[in-house]
C-alpha cells in the first residue's frame, strides 16, 4: 500500500466503508459535510444503505433503528448536531446497540462557528445525554490516525454493544494528509462471504432479524421497577469498568527524561508536540502525553508520571475541560503523596493556538 | 355441570402473534382490539416471523411484552425514523410502528412526515384518542375543541392552542405515502372495517408500494373520565364529526391489489 494525500472527513468516511459500515445516517453541517457528501455516492455503489435524515434527530434514531437490527452503522454530525443527538444517545447506549459517531467539532456554544474547537470534551466524554453512561471517545490527531481509530471502532462498538465516538475538529476533518487506507473489508465486517452464509447471516444473536426459529428479541431501555433499574445500571457499569481497564491508548513524545509534561489531544496535542520539540532544543527536560482515548482516560498512565513530573500544562482549545481528568488523574500522585501543579493554556471560539504561544507557556512552567 | 370443551367447535383463539400475557391497559380501553387486529392480520399473513416492531413512548410503550414478534422501544415520536433505519437495512422484513398521538402528532411530527415523504416502504398504527394517556390525561394535538383534559381544565381553547391535527389527511398529502386511511374502534362493524385497512396496510408494504398508515379512533374511559360503554358513544358523537373516517390516500397501484 502507499500513502495518498486524503482530506480528513473523506478519509474517515472510507475507512468507515472499508470496515464493513452498512449503513449510514447524517444531516448536513459544516465542518463534517464532506463526510456526507462522501457516503452519498459511496455507498449506493457499494449496495449499501445511505439517508440524508431530516434532521439529526431523525439521523440518530435511525442508527438506532439499523444498529438494532445488527447492521454495522454510523453517523456523522458537528457539535450543534450532535447536541440535538444526544437524546438518541442516551438510548443507544441504554438499549446496549453498537454504533460509531463522528463528531468534528466546532467553536461554540450557540451557533458558534464552524472553526475548530474541542469545546465539546465535556459534552461528549461525560455525556451530554441523560442518564448515567460514558461512550468510548476516541480523538485523532492526524488523517491516518484518524482513519486508524475508525477502522477499529466498529469493533470495539461491537465487541461491547455500545457507543464509540471519534472526536476531532475542523482542522483534522478539512485538513488533507498523506495517509494509507485500511484493506476492504465485507459489508458487516466479515472479511468473506462463505463465513457470513455459513453462519446464516453475520447478525448477532440479539439483533431484531424476524423471530424465525427462536423467541422474540426486545430491544429496549426501560425497567419500571427500581432494583431492576439499578442492576441493570450495575451491568452498564461493569461494562464500562471492563473498558476502563482494556482500552485505553496515549500517546508519548520525548517523556523519558521529561521534568515537565504538556498535555493535550487532537489537534492541541499536535500543536503542543512542535512547542515541545522547540522547547528541547531550548534545553528545556519537556515531553508530551497525548490521550488517544478520552473514555477511558489513561489515568494510571499520568498517576505514573505524576511521579516523574514537576508539573504538567493542559493545552486545549477550550476553557479548560480535559484538565480537570488530568488534575483527577495526578491529584496526590507525585513523590510523597503531594500533587504537582497543573496549569493551564487555551484558546477558544475556533482559534488555534501557535506553537510559538504554547512554547511561551512550557517555558513559564519549565523556568 | 360441567361439559366436555374440547368436543366444541373453537371459534376465537388468542393469535400466535399475541403473547401469552396480560396487559396494562385500563379496562375499556381499545388498545386491545388494536393489538388484537395487528396480530389476526400478521398470522393471516404469515409474516410472524419477519415482522418487527417498534413501540412508541405512552400507553403503548410496552407493547412489545404484547406481541409476539421482535420489537424495539423508540424514543418519544421517533419510532418512524428508528423503523426506517430498520427497514432500510432488512428491506426483506415487515416493520410497523405502533404510535398515540402525542407520540406522532406533537413530538414526533417531523419523524413522521418525512418517513411519509419519502415513501418508506413500512406501515404504522396511529392510535387516536384525543389525549395524553399514559402521563395522565393531558391535551393532545389531537384533543377537540372544548374538551376538558388536565392540562386544557377550561377546555381546549382554540384562540390559543389552535385546531385539533388531522394525521390521515395530512399524511395523505405526502408524495410518498401509498395508503392513508382512518377507521374506528367503536363498535364491531367498524372494528371489522379496521381490520381490512390493517391488513391492506400491510399488503402494501409487502407489494412493495411505500408508507401505509391506519389512523385508528380509539377510546379512553380513564382519562375522559366516563365509563367504557360511554366512551364508545363519545368517539361516534364528538371524534367521528371531525375526524371523518374515509380513505384519504389510496394509490392506483393500492386500488389494483384487490
Amino acid at each position: 500500500m502507499t500513502k495518498e494525500l486524503l482530506k480528513g472527513n473523506e478519509a474517515i468516511a472510507e475507512a468507515a466503508v472499508r470496515a464493513g459500515v452498512e449503513a449510514y445516517f447524517g444531516y448536513p453541517i459544516t465542518p463534517q459535510t464532506e463526510l456526507l457528501e462522501y457516503m452519498s455516492r459511496r455507498l449506493p455503489e457499494l449496495n449499501r444503505a445511505f439517508l440524508q435524515a431530516e434532521s439529526e434527530v431523525a439521523a440518530i434514531n435511525m442508527v438506532y433503528g439499523a444498529a438494532c437490527a445488527g447492521a454495522r452503522v454510523m453517523t456523522s454530525s458537528s457539535s450543534p448536531g450532535v447536541s440535538l443527538m444526544m437524546e438518541g444517545v442516551s438510548y443507544i447506549f441504554g438499549s446496549e446497540v453498537p454504533c460509531v459517531i463522528v463528531d468534528v467539532m466546532r467553536g461554540g456554544p450557540g451557533l458558534g462557528n464552524i472553526a475548530p474547537s474541542q469545546a465539546d470534551y465535556f459534552q461528549v466524554v461525560k455525556g451530554g445525554g441523560h442518564g448515567d453512561y460514558r461512550p468510548i471517545t476516541l480523538a485523532p490527531a492526524t488523517v491516518q490516525e484518524a482513519i486508524d481509530l475508525t477502522y477499529q471502532a466498529f469493533e470495539l462498538a461491537e465487541k461491547y454493544r455500545t457507543i464509540v465516538f471519534i472526536l476531532l475538529d475542523g482542522n483534522i476533518g478539512q485538513m488533507m494528509e498523506p495517509a494509507e487506507l485500511p484493506p476492504m473489508r465485507a459489508a458487516g465486517g466479515r472479511s468473506n462471504s462463505a463465513e457470513r452464509s455459513a453462519s446464516g447471516g453475520h447478525r448477532a444473536a440479539w439483533a431484531l432479524t424476524g423471530a424465525q426459529g427462536r423467541s422474540k428479541n426486545i430491544i429496549t431501555s426501560i425497567y419500571l421497577v427500581p432494583e431492576v433499574e439499578e442492576e441493570y445500571n450495575l451491568k452498564l457499569q461493569a461494562k464500562l469498568a471492563l473498558i476502563r481497564e482494556n482500552e485505553v491508548r496515549c500517546a508519548e513524545y520525548q517523556i523519558e527524561d521529561a521534568e515537565h509534561l504538556v498535555v493535550g489531544f487532537g489537534t492541541s496535542g499536535r500543536v503542543a508536540q512542535t512547542a515541545v520539540k522547540q522547547a528541547r532544543a531550548e534545553g528545556l527536560r519537556v515531553g508530551l502525553f497525548r490521550p488517544i482515548s478520552l473514555f477511558p482516560f489513561p489515568e494510571k498512565r499520568l498517576a505514573e508520571l505524576a511521579r516523574q513530573a514537576r508539573s504538567f500544562l493542559v493545552v486545549e482549545m477550550n476553557a479548560g475541560q480535559m484538565i480537570e481528568d488530568v488534575r483527577l488523574a495526578v491529584s496526590g500522585q507525585g513523590p510523597g503523596g503531594s500533587t504537582p501543579p497543573v496549569k493551564f493554556y487555551g484558546r477558544m471560539g475556533g482559534v488555534v493556538p501557535l506553537p510559538d504561544e504554547v512554547l511561551e507557556a512550557i517555558r513559564g512552567i519549565a523556568k | 355441570m360441567l361439559t366436555d370443551v374440547q368436543q366444541e367447535e373453537l371459534v376465537y383463539t388468542r393469535p400466535d402473534a399475541l403473547a401469552e400475557t396480560f396487559t396494562h391497559y385500563c379496562p375499556g380501553c381499545t388498545h386491545g382490539v388494536a393489538h388484537r387486529l395487528v396480530a389476526e392480520v400478521i398470522d393471516e399473513l404469515g409474516i410472524k416471523e419477519k415482522t418487527i416492531g417498534v413501540a412508541p413512548v405512552g400507553c403503548a410503550v410496552f407493547a412489545y411484552n404484547y406481541f409476539d414478534v421482535d420489537f424495539a422501544e423508540a424514543a418519544h415520536g421517533r419510532a418512524p425514523a428508528m423503523a426506517t433505519g430498520i427497514k432500510r437495512v432488512r428491506p426483506d422484513n415487515v416493520v410497523f410502528t405502533y404510535q398515540g398521538d402525542g407520540d406522532l402528532a406533537a413530538i414526533g411530527m417531523a419523524e413522521i412526515t418525512h418517513a411519509a415523504a419519502r415513501g418508506e416502504n413500512l406501515t404504522v398504527i396511529f392510535i387516536n384518542n384525543a389525549i395524553y394517556g399514559m402521563t395522565g390525561g393531558q391535551m393532545a394535538p389531537t384533543t377537540l375543541p372544548g374538551q376538558k383534559t388536565t392540562s386544557s381544565p377550561c377546555g381546549r381553547d382554540i384562540e390559543t392552542m389552535g385546531m385539533p391535527l388531522k394525521m390521515a389527511e395530512m399524511l395523505a398529502g405526502m408524495p410518498g405515502s401509498a395508503y392513508v386511511v382512518r377507521r374506528s374502534l367503536h363498535n364491531v362493524k367498524e372494528i371489522n372495517r379496521a381490520k381490512k385497512a390493517i391488513r391492506r396496510a400491510f399488503d402494501v408494504q409487502l407489494a412493495g408500494l411505500g408508507f401505509s398508515m391506519v389512523e385508528l379512533l380509539s377510546s379512553c374511559p380513564t382519562n375522559w373520565g366516563i365509563s367504557a360503554v360511554e366512551s364508545l358513544k363519545w368517539i361516534e358523537e364528538h371524534m367521528l364529526p371531525y375526524y371523518p373516517l374515509g380513505d384519504y390516500k389510496v394509490l392506483p397501484e393500492v386500488e389494483a391489489m384487490r
